[in-house]
């Protein structure tokens, strides 16, 4: 019987309920957009931390964990790979350079990583080779810088990059491309560590001594990451460690970033709630004289609220259907540059508690039409 | 024969700041089958709390209405709902129909309220409206049709289940004289061939020509009552205009509704 008056009076009404329908979809696409926004933008900034294949990291002391503010140099490397525990260590150093490209193409600002081959830090390559040595002349591209340059293995990427008062170019040939391995919300490039101290951005000549920025540890067990956190400070002199999720949410801007997206999803979800109860509740207060005249001629209580919440879920679900229809739409028409991702946990469950906001918004409603006297029919009655 | 209807000394009292409001005060009827009675009174005598009553919507403060045997009194909300979809057949003065259901549909309403739509259902439901001169407005929407044939799919709807007694609050209060009177005629006819208890409350006293009892309620008790065609075409119709009813006692009477709650 509530499914009878429900579908009947959503067919009969199918304007005025795709309107609706309409404001949940593009709340829905909002939604969505923004938590496609904080996947992107946050694997932009991160998402070579957290593929690594290390579990700690370690820092300077006093460093703060942050990345940029750390310098470590060889040394250490030797003190950490003989604590107990410690399977490998690979030494990081990041800094950013420009991939000029031929033809006037716009220059390409990148993440340019050093590591050291065959050591933790190095990424897995999909498509040809990583690097020969410490030395080569050699690059290895991630995904994105793969797919807006259009370089291919073989191809030989030029760097550009300031060192005193010069702009020096470097040309690299491209051994191999990774899968994204984006850093500081740029693409990255690759590079063994030696070529890095090369090639990198600085002020001065180069020194004798190259100084890395932190440095990768990958342990015998993982499970006993916690304990070398603590472990580390206490037997290499003057450094800090963090286990890999603390060192990525320390990045700079990250965890800020992310709660400024995840602000601005809780909020266009209660709206989203307020809309439609107000959508629903406005329209029961239409419909008062109607429910009581329901009830007078016998309508069961659970009849009329059945009907409200049936209505309540069908055009939120048709609402987020064609919401994400048009999201999946016109994310695959986005050019690459824009960083928003998908990803099948973080979406599923924008679409759940998207899915929620129509029946939480309708409760008010629910309520009030369980309240209808059906001495309403007769005008008497409160 | 025995009463499809009857009360006993039902009374309907609210309090009030400075005492006690007697809506209904001691009324005891009786309404047999096939039998079409009004209702009638000025404004405050009770008459559709009277009505409320009988409908098992509203609770009498104390005696005991009996449809086809059954206590209204002693029911719980939920019996009185079922009593409702099965025994009752109702039309409001407004507000009738379901707006997003067709003509059909609402007449069909009653049937599926109690599960018990089936061909033959449709097949009546299709007849009776049929019989009310709508025949060809099965598919319209209520707000397709006008007050008069509103009203009679409202008609249709309170007799396609058989119910024991049907109801009718002011059921011409929207419609001009002249449908005014076919709406009401073919209300007492059908109720009359099918063998129904029907009340009809009105206030218009023209209407009574179609009745068989007339009963006057003021202040809450019933007044008098005028029980055979003749009477009630010399003593009730004929005076309706002038409002001169001196046999009834019918004076037109401004007098605050009482608050309901």
């Amino acid at each position: 019987m509530a499914v009878y008056l429900s579908l009947k009076e959503l067919w009969r009404g199918r304007g005025r309920f795709l309107l609706i329908s309409m404001v949940i979809a593009l709340i829905t696409l909002l939604v969505l957009f923004v938590a496609g926004l904080a996947e992107g933008l946050g694997s932009g900034n991160i998402e070579y931390l957290s593929k690594i294949d290390a579990d700690v990291i370690v820092y300077q002391e006093n460093s703060q964990l942050s990345i940029g503010a750390s310098r470590i140099d060889r040394s250490k490397l030797g003190d950490l790979t003989r604590l107990d525990g410690v399977q490998a260590v690979g030494p990081l150093a990041f800094s950013s350079a420009t991939i000029v490209l031929p033809d006037g193409q716009k220059p390409l600002d990148v993440s340019l990583i050093g590591v050291e081959p065959g050591k933790p830090g190095e990424v897995p390559v999909r498509e040809g080779q990583s690097f020969d040595s410490r030395r080569a002349n050699e690059a290895v591209i991630d995904r994105n810088t793969a797919l807006r340059t259009n370089l291919k293995v073989g191809d030989t990427v030029t760097l550009k990059a300031v060192q005193g008062t010069q702009e020096e170019f470097y040309p690299l040939t491209v051994v191999g491309i990774s899968d994204g391995q984006q850093y500081s919300l740029r693409p990255s490039v690759f590079v063994p560590d030696l070529t890095w101290d090369k090639v990198r951005p600085r002020s001065g000549p180069l020194s004798n001594d190259i100084t890395y920025n932190v440095v990768a540890v990958k342990l015998d067990d993982p499970a006993r990451t916690k304990e070398l956190v603590q472990a580390i400070p206490q037997n290499v002199a003057r450094v800090e460690a963090a286990d890999l999720v603390t060192a990525y949410k320390k990045t700079p801007g990250y965890t800020e970033q992310q709660a400024t997206l995840e602000t601005q999803r809780i909020f266009t979800l209660i709206i989203g709630v307020l809309v439609v109860g107000g959508f629903f509740q406005i329209q029961m207060l239409q419909k008062v004289p109607q429910i009581g005249m329901l009830k007078a001629i016998g309508a069961r209580n659970r009849t009329v609220a059945g009907a409200v919440i049936l209505q309540v879920t069908l055009v939120t679900m048709i609402g987020v259907g064609i919401g994400t229809a048009l999201t999946l739409l016109l994310a695959a028409n986005f050019p690459v540059s824009v960083p928003i991702v998908f990803r099948a946990n973080s979406t599923a469950i924008a679409i759940v508690s998207l899915l929620l906001i129509g029946p939480l918004g309708g409760l008010v409603s629910v309520r009030y039409s369980l309240r209808i006297e059906p001495l309403k029919a007769l005008g008497l009655g409160g | 024969m025995t009463n499809a209807l009857e009360t006993k000394d039902v009374t309907k009292t609210y309090k009030i700041d400075n005492g006690v409001i007697h809506a209904v005060d001691g009324v005891s009827l009786g309404v047999k089958a096939g039998e079409f009675v009004a209702l009638v009174g000025p404004s405050g005598s009770g008459k559709t709390t009277m009505l409320a009553m009988l409908a098992a919507l509203l609770r009498p403060t104390s005696g005991g209405i009996f449809i086809d045997g059954h206590d209204l009194t002693t029911m719980d909300e939920g019996a009185r709902a079922k009593f409702r979809r099965e025994k009752i057949g109702f039309t409001f003065q407004a507000n009738n129909l379901v707006p997003y259901l067709t003509a059909q549909e609402n007449v069909e309403l009653m049937l599926r309220l109690n599960d018990k739509l089936d061909r033959k259902g449709k097949d009546r439901a299709k007849e009776l409206l049929d019989r009310l001169g709508l025949g060809e407005r099965l598919k319209n929407l209520p707000s397709q049709l006008s007050g008069g044939q509103q009203q009679r799919v409202a008609i249709a709807r309170a007799l396609i289940h058989n119910p024991s007694l049907v109801l009718a609050d002011e059921p011409t209060a929207s419609l001009d004289t002249e449908r005014a009177f076919q709406v009401v005629e073919t209300f007492a006819n059908l109720i009359h061939e099918q063998n129904r208890a029907g009340i009809m409350v009105t206030h218009d006293l023209r209407l009574t020509q179609y009745v068989d009892r007339v009963i006057q309620m003021r202040d809450g008790q019933v007044d008098s009552i005028v029980d055979n065609h003749a009477e009630i075409e010399e003593r009730v119709v004929k005076h309706a205009d002038d409002h001169h009813l001196e046999g009834l006692k019918v004076l037109p009477m401004i007098k605050p509704q009482p608050v309901m709650g």
